[in-house]
């Protein structure tokens, strides 16, 4: 909020003119008596762009606010004019030797927030003050930095954001960091979890993505309970990976740790939204412990050193196929220049015979195409029936149980290091980090059936 | 209700908030039923609110309060009659357009101005009662106006919003909530504070019911309206006593509160003659006194038997009760003297507002609660120990002394809030929302948040109201239900009976018999408002008669008089079948027979039939034959034809 706001943010057309007319403007504190003669008092304020341009809007006195319809306004009379500009209180965050220091990273997602009581803005809590603020338990976790890598919301996360996040990343660890958390969007996370996995291979330390499915304005928020998890993560947690960590149940109770490759989330909404799809998660965290689910990961050790390399070709998709899928959609991404393409197949990696000849021309003028399943759990096996096998017959690589989102992210880094279709491939099925594993275990698919008994009983037995 | 006062004379005002739920099929923000009520749960939900910060970068007060509770909040589900939006797991749907067209109605019943566009907001509470820690609102009528003897009692605003959480149990830590009442659609109309009596306040609750259910489109029976009543006197402060179940016990509460905040003016006057006078002058001590009770006569303060406590009461660790030793906290308060056993409400003193904060905030909920020097329990050794205490702690004659007893931090919180307390005490009257109880008496139950507790709903897009949806709404109101009462009332309907057909529907039928049926409004009003009360009691389920089956009734009864008289079994007919025409039914109860020579029959009925008691008078013996005969004849010969029809046979026969 600068000094250089217009008087009038939001307001258009009609609403405009009679503000102009009336002399009154946002954040103008009035008395509005209309032709019932109801009397309104508050302070005008801002209205979202795509209202209608026929109310202003009023925060009363009472705290409600209310549209009143200027057609329907008898007098208007400015009183005041109070524009407060809404600050988050700052305390300086305290550092204490014995507490291990975490960088948090912040990409724009609004992990903590604060909001204007006014507007309903939010403005997010960043520096380690504001965050102290806002969740002073972080203070007995660990001595926090903060750094703003990009002022966005995740959905306009890019390669080239990635690649930037990445040296973030490095260069924090090399600062000596003790484990690097990332504010980030939910929508996107898995994405930047993936492709981050592939940029920094070998980290000495926990890097850990999070952020929060209620925002932090609210009473309820999952925000400050994952915050502490993820520093606490960063700062004590015995795994360095990339990881993801969000609520497990959708109760305030513990985080799970998903390896970023193997994460998805699942639900638009829900706190527990993320899940390991194909796999176990790594580690349940709660304030008081890590509670490790497996032994398969790479542990914390302050002697290995981090590489980077955060190449990329961005000129790459994703067809997610269905019935009747038109062979022109090919023709068209080959004639657009896409260099590579992951198809979320039906079943074990399947799509119908009529675009057989697209997908063909495609890969023969270059075009890298692997094969995902659109299930997300199970394996493509295209060597089972016949459809599979003229598919590989044809260059397409299955990519096994890999999720369709890595596998898109991981084809856009691949693609920065060769063009050389074997080459693609090798590197694609060269396993970086479990986003091919060779086995399912038969808890790595488990969507309780709810309805049936047994299931009820289990969801009445637990926190959900 | 020991203690008289003049309302006038303290200057008593009273408002009002009267929560009236809406007769919708579905919840305000979700596709969930509404009304559909669940005694058992296939699911739970564990949350803890955290307090936001407020404009000013200052927790507002209850939230500040609710969070040094650090409760667990837990929450019981059903899927019949909630989603993954009463969990706070999806966001609002948009607003129910039903619910929004019932809202609009009941302002204009209410006189009320609709606003032009309607902003959803979100009120926060942090007690749990909602999982998202707000409840959503927002505000559809303003400005209106109800006949109040013989003035007007504003109406300042009608909000729509959506019904809380059920309380199950609270229990130290650990609340817990069922969630099927959560988003049912409800109006707050919020009175002027205009009222001066506590009869005062129960007559407008009934008048503001009374209005809202003449609509017929709002739910009636336990819990379907509430009220908040607004208290203060001259020199205090508002003080909300919340969710009054009955209009009937407005007048002892208001009194009760009256007198508790005359009673704290005086003690925030004595406490500033005794230099009391800001916030710090305020200072108190306290200790760890739980060795020295640990041989007490006082069973309840050993450690054991607080093992035993938390072990009876299936207490956890982590959910009721937090973790850390037991503790018994003596806290001394230097130069209060006295002010432990001040009045408050009637019949109780200070200490009783000391104990509602610290059962609250501190979570100590073992009863007493807390001990104190100046009504300490009588028993063997009491007064010596009394003493010992007293001089271990260093409580002189001008201090007083506290005892709180339970998990250490919880005795620490309970010390300040004792402080806190009396912090209060030298500013008056804390606003604080009250719990009542049936008795008149009162509880602490929070600290009355602030309007900054208000803030715009991100999630929900304002919505336009347009003239002509009013417009369209108010051609179809039903009659305003003071003119209702005027009109029945001059053809002789007692108030009673007029404000039972108003509040359970039965005004509508009344005129639209009259109307379509051309009953006559008297024997319309009684019939509805007194006749078939008792059927319905009887289980008859007279509200499933359709309305024309009503009217039918009434024309046929307007031409045959005679039926009427055995309406009762008509009545249950009407209700016991389903698509039959009047006619079919006087058929299959055989009325449409009339019989030919019953006259005939009465000498020999007056000659066998005995009485049991065969001194009775003529009268007696009459309405005994009578009984028997209309048993037969009831419906299908006029009464008084039969009554003096055996009149003469008896007569012929003596
Ligand atoms: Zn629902």
């Amino acid at each position: 909020m600068s000094g250089q706001e217009d008087p009038f943010k939001g307001y258009r057309g009609l609403a405009k003119s009679r503000m102009k007319k009336w002399g009154v403007r946002v954040w103008s504190d009035v008395r509005v008596v209309n032709t019932a003669g109801s009397v309104f008092e508050g302070v005008i304020l801002p209205r979202s762009g795509n209202f209608d341009d026929l109310h202003i809007v009023l925060k009363q006195k009472t705290g409600y606010n209310v549209g009143i319809h200027v057609d329907r306004v008898t007098s208007i009379e400015e009183l005041s004019y109070k524009k407060i500009i809404y600050k988050i209180p700052e305390k300086e965050f305290p550092r204490l030797p014995d507490l291990p220091n975490v960088t948090l990273l912040g990409t724009g997602g609004t992990i903590a927030s604060r909001l204007d009581y006014r507007t309903g803005a939010v403005i997010p809590a960043f520096t380690p003050g504001e965050l102290y603020g806002a969740v002073p338990e972080l203070a007995d976790i660990c001595n926090l930095t903060t750094k703003k890598i990009f002022g966005v919301f995740s959905e306009n996360m890019g390669w080239e954001e990635y690649g930037t996040l990445a040296r973030a990343v490095r260069d924090e660890i090399e600062a000596g960091a003790d484990g690097i958390v990332i504010g980030h969007g939910t929508d996107t996370m898995g994405h930047t979890g993936a492709v981050l996995t592939f940029m920094i291979q070998d980290s000495p330390v926990p890097i850990v993505l999070v952020g929060s499915q209620r925002s932090s304005d609210r009473p309820s928020s999952d925000a400050a309970l994952n915050l502490m998890h993820a520093v606490k993560t960063a700062g004590y947690g015995p795994i360095a990976e990339v990881q993801v960590c969000m609520f497990g149940p959708t109760s305030d109770q513990y985080a799970l740790l998903h390896r970023a490759t193997r994460v998805r989330k699942m639900h638009s909404s829900y706190r527990s939204a993320f899940r390991t799809i194909g796999d176990i998660p790594l580690c349940r965290v709660d304030m008081g412990s890590f509670e490790l689910l497996t032994d398969d990961f790479r542990p914390r050790d302050p002697d290995r050193k981090i590489k980077i390399d955060t190449v990329y070709d961005d000129r790459i998709t994703m067809l997610y196929y269905y019935p009747g899928m038109k062979p022109d959609l090919l023709d068209a991404l080959v004639e657009k220049g896409y260099r590579g393409i992951v198809i979320a197949g039906t079943g074990l990696g399947h799509v119908n015979k009529p675009i057989y000849p697209a997908l063909k021309q495609a890969i023969e003028k270059g075009v890298h195409v692997v094969m995902t399943v659109q299930t997300l759990w199970g394996f493509a096996q295209m060597y089972v029936y016949d459809t599979g096998r003229d598919l590989m017959d044809m260059g397409v690589v299955p990519l096994d149980n890999m999720l369709p989102e890595t596998a898109l992210m991981k084809l856009g880094w691949v693609l920065g290091h060769t063009d050389d279709h074997d080459e693609v491939m090798r590197m694609m099925r060269h396993t970086i980090n479990h986003e091919i594993t060779e086995r399912e275990p038969h808890n790595g698919y488990v969507i309780l059936q709810g309805g049936l008994p047994e299931t009820q009983e289990f969801i009445k037995g637990h926190w959900k | 209700m020991t203690q008289s006062i003049d309302y006038k004379e303290v200057g008593l005002i009273c408002g009002l908030e009267v929560h009236q739920q809406l007769l919708t099929e579905k919840k305000l923000f979700c596709r969930c039923p509404a009304g559909l009520y669940t005694k058992d749960h296939d699911g739970t939900v564990l949350r803890h609110m955290r307090p936001t910060l407020s404009e000013l970068g200052e927790y507002d007060g209850t939230a500040l309060m609710e969070f040094k509770t650090k409760k667990n909040i837990v929450y019981l589900l059903h899927q019949k009659n909630v989603c993954t939006y009463e969990m706070d797991d999806t966001p609002p749907f948009l607003l129910n357009a039903n619910a929004l067209d019932v809202a609009i109605e009941q302002c204009l019943m209410l006189g009320c101005d609709i606003v032009d566009e309607v902003h959803i907001a979100r009120k926060q509470y942090l007690d749990g009662s909602i999982p998202t820690g707000f409840q959503r609102t927002a505000i559809v009528g303003v400005n209106g106006k109800l006949p109040f003897r013989g003035r007007e009692l504003t109406i300042i605003q009608v909000s729509v919003e959506e019904d809380s959480c059920r309380e199950v149990s609270d229990k130290g830590h650990l609340i817990v909530w069922r969630t099927d009442r959560l988003g049912i659609p409800l109006i707050e109309t919020v009175t002027g504070p205009e009222l001066h009596e506590p009869d005062e306040v129960e007559e407008a609750i009934l008048l503001v019911g009374r209005v809202c259910r003449s609509t017929g489109h709002v739910r009636v029976g336990m819990g379907a309206s509430r009220q908040d009543v607004n208290v203060s006197v001259r020199g205090g402060r508002r003080v909300e006593i919340k969710g009054v179940p009955q209009a009937g016990w407005a007048p002892a509460l208001v009194h009760g509160e009256a007198v508790r905040q005359v009673n704290l003016l005086k003690l925030r006057d004595e406490l500033h003659s005794r230099g009391f006078t800001k916030p710090d002058s305020i200072k108190i001590e306290h200790t760890d006194v739980t060795d020295f009770f640990s041989d007490s006569a006082l069973e309840f303060l050993h450690r054991e038997n607080w093992e035993r406590f938390v072990a009876n009461d299936e207490r956890r660790r982590g959910f009721e009760l937090l973790s850390g030793p037991f503790c018994v906290r003596a806290i001394r308060l230097p130069g209060l003297a006295g002010t432990l056993s001040w009045p408050g409400q009637p019949d109780l003193t200070f200490a009783h507002e000391l104990t509602g904060r610290v059962r609250v905030i501190a979570c100590l909920d073992q009863q007493p609660i807390l001990l104190h020097s100046e009504k300490w329990p009588d028993y063997q050794g009491a007064k010596g120990e009394i003493q010992r205490l007293k001089k271990k702690t260093g409580c002189g004659p001008n201090d007083s002394l506290v005892v709180v007893w339970g998990i250490e931090q919880d005795t620490l919180c309970a010390a300040e809030e004792v402080r806190l307390r009396y912090v209060d005490a030298v500013e008056g009257i804390p606003n604080e929302t009250r719990q009542p109880f049936v008795d008149g008496s009162t509880d602490f139950e929070r600290i009355l948040p602030g309007p900054d507790r208000m803030y715009p709903d991100t999630d929900s897009p304002p919505q336009q109201i347009t003239r002509e949806r009013t417009e369209r709404l108010r051609d179809a109101l039903p009659e305003l239900p003071w003119l209702r009462e005027e009109r029945y009332s001059g053809v002789g309907v007692p108030l009673d009976t007029i404000y039972f057909l108003i509040r359970r529907g039965g005004a509508r039928l009344v005129d639209l018999v009259v109307d379509r049926g051309g009953a006559d409004v008297r024997r319309a009003c009684f019939f509805f408002g007194e006749r078939i009360k008792g059927l319905r009691r009887d289980g008859v389920a007279v509200d499933g008669i359709p309305d024309d089956l009503w009217c039918d009734l009434f024309s046929l009864v307007s031409s045959d008089g005679t039926l009427f008289e055995d309406w009762k079994r008509i009545v249950s007919q009407m209700a016991a079948v389903g698509d039959r025409s009047m006619r079919d039914i006087v058929e299959e109860i055989g009325l449409d027979k009339k019989p030919v020579n019953w006259r005939e029959d009465l000498p020999e009925i007056v000659q066998t039939r005995q009485p049991d008691y065969p001194n009775d008078s003529v009268g007696q013996r009459h309405r005994f034959l009578m009984g028997a005969v209309m048993k037969n004849l009831r419906g299908r010969i006029p009464a008084k034809d039969v009554s003096s029809a055996l009149h003469s046979a008896m007569e012929d026969r003596a």
